[in-house]
């Protein structure tokens, strides 16, 4: 089976910025995309920065693209409008979530190798945990109804839960909306029930780790969306290793999904966003 | 774009990318064969290669700085019998001229390096990487004039293609050390390599990078870059290959008016792969302008 890849014109381009919607923790910023490829693979990304102010924020940053996989891609007749999830929590992130409707987004992408199908028989089963939801967003809408399990800090960042169809399940660290419990509890419950599953997941290492785990028990097959810094995008820096069973491969580039049975562990140095 | 010859080798333009800075064969998974249609740069100057294969330094190997980064990457590659089995085919396929560059922990090891790289019809050019310590001296080969001479003496005779021997401005005199290179019989100089520098966990006070220590580049560097090039190029007779924070058509301008006959875009590609075409524009834009400007101030 080829791998999930669109490929991605070799230069930066400007998209147009078309809103930016606040929810709760989150903001959700969608561009205009008038010259890319408009059917990027679910689990694929982008490089972003904002086309004008990048520079000039705390410590004089931020000078490097931001990567981000996509929430949403819809294709309009001039192109393709495509959805970022963020969370404004450094300079780059605080730079666009500031964008407003008309301000130029620069991107390069898609970038990297999304998920794979499930194979035959298997019921998807998607697993997210806070700004994870993003990528999960648009492989929700490529599956077939696929079950949706999503773990937030609190209220505030639950409200991405309202960006997926159906009835999510939905947990949080504090209680205040759904049960008190972590994600990877629901997902245990699911796997107890035993039908055959396939686990897509994405969220912080620590959550990540604890379904690499679960899933390697049990003998379920897991594909994790998995985040490391990065200056480039397309295997240019080689910044972006992820130790693997393999050694170390560029998430960029072999990546950012990866199946679970590659990896050792899903908590390495220089993984998550820092 | 106008076309220049750099020791004997024809090139479209005069602009490259700097040494592990780009992965042709990593684009081109990324990008297809749009990347080979509308490749970035003039002639393609591979990732160092080593004698063994090496995995690089543990992550993490980024830091972001203002207007620049630190990188820890620690010249991850497949070795050289690797590089001639599965890469060299793959960059043979670019539509430019290829340079390798090579690295070695000694003399005889980069003089193996040379040897065996040299022979090879696909390359046009090689590149030393002196930017490493010897591990018979401790020296860095780059840092002193004497060392960099033996290293040009001992490899020289291994092969007839140009020799672009890559500077470190980690050096004293990085003039001292180009002129020892020319003396010994280097055919080109490229600088600078990136800046020796360090970044600190916010929380713990340690070494953020894998490496501890790192490589500062992008636009922080361009002005002490270019005072380089100038000192460089007013001690040497042989092409000089400037690079350091290039991002724009007018800073390629001021690196070509400070002596460089051609330059090098590294930092920038990662902000945008296409970086190095835009350049070459901006500067071709950049020179048709200044001569109409000429031609308008004589009167002619």
């Amino acid at each position: 089976m080829s791998e999930p890849r669109t490929l991605a014109p070799p230069e930066r381009r400007v998209a147009v910025v078309s809103g930016v919607e606040r929810l709760g923790a989150y903001h959700l910023v969608t561009a205009h995309d008038g010259s890319g490829p408009r059917d990027p693979r679910p689990g694929q990304f982008y490089m972003l920065a904002a086309a004008d102010c990048w520079g000039g924020g705390g410590d004089e940053r931020p000078y490097l693209p931001r990567a981000f996989s996509y929430a949403r891609a819809h294709v309009e007749p001039d192109g393709v409008s495509l959805g970022f999830l963020l969370e404004a929590i450094g300079p780059g992130t605080e730079q666009l979530a500031r964008l407003r409707p008309d301000d130029g987004v620069a991107l390069v992408g898609p970038l990297g190798i999304g998920f794979r199908p499930p194979r035959e028989g298997a019921l998807p089963l998607l697993v997210g945990g806070g700004i994870g939801a993003a990528p999960l967003l648009c492989l929700q809408e490529a599956l077939d109804d696929p079950r949706v399990l999503l773990g937030f800090r609190s209220a505030g960042h639950a409200q991405a839960a309202a960006l997926f169809g159906g009835e999510p399940k939905v947990v949080t660290d504090d209680g205040s909306v759904g049960r008190q419990a972590l994600v990877t509890e629901l997902l245990s419950a699911e796997l107890d029930a035993g039908p055959d599953v396939a686990i897509f997941a994405c969220g912080p290492p620590a959550m990540l780790e604890a379904v690499r785990a679960l899933c390697a028990e049990r003998g379920v097959p897991a594909q994790l969306a998995l985040e490391s810094g990065m200056a480039c995008g397309f295997g240019a820096c080689f910044g972006c290793v992820v130790p693997t069973i393999d050694g170390y491969v560029r998430l960029c580039l072999d990546g950012p999904v990866l199946d679970a049975d590659r990896l050792e562990t899903a908590v390495f140095a220089g993984g998550g966003h820092s | 774009m106008s076309a220049i010859e750099l020791c004997g080798v024809a090139l479209r333009g005069p602009v490259l990318n700097g040494s592990g800075t780009f992965d042709a064969i990593a684009a081109r998974r990324a990008f297809g064969d749009a990347l080979l249609e509308r490749f970035p740069f003039d002639a393609f100057v591979s990732k160092t290669i080593t004698l063994e294969p090496r995995q690089g330094n543990p992550p993490p190997r980024l830091w972001e700085t203002p207007a620049g980064m630190i990188n820890s990457i620690g010249l991850p590659n497949k070795g050289l019998d690797g590089f001639l089995a599965s890469d060299l085919p793959e960059l043979a396929r670019l539509p430019v001229p290829l340079a390798v560059s090579v690295m070695g922990f000694g003399r005889d090891e980069l003089a193996r390096l040379v040897a065996a790289v040299g022979k090879r019809d696909e390359v046009s050019m090689l590149e030393l990487n002196v930017s490493c310590p010897n591990v018979e001296t401790g020296l860095i080969m780059g840092a002193d004039p004497a060392e960099t001479a033996l290293a040009l003496e001992r490899v020289r005779p291994e092969t007839a293609k140009p020799l672009i021997v890559k500077l470190t401005p980690n050096a004293t005199d990085p003039g001292a050390v180009a002129a020892a290179a020319e003396e010994a019989g280097a055919d080109a100089v490229s600088l600078v390599n990136t800046l020796k520098g360090m970044a600190l966990h916010p929380h713990t006070g340690e070494p953020w990078l894998g490496g501890r220590t790192g490589g500062l580049s992008g636009p922080a560097i361009r002005a002490i870059a270019l005072e380089q090039v100038a000192a460089v190029a007013s001690r040497v007779q042989i092409p000089v290959i400037g690079m350091g924070g290039i991002a724009s058509g007018r800073d390629a301008a001021d690196f070509m008016a400070a002596g460089a006959l051609a330059v090098a875009v590294g930092t920038e590609s990662f902000r945008d792969p296409g970086a190095g075409r835009r350049i070459a524009a901006e500067l071709a834009e950049l020179s048709l302008s200044s001569r109409t400007r000429a031609t308008v101030s004589t009167g002619v």
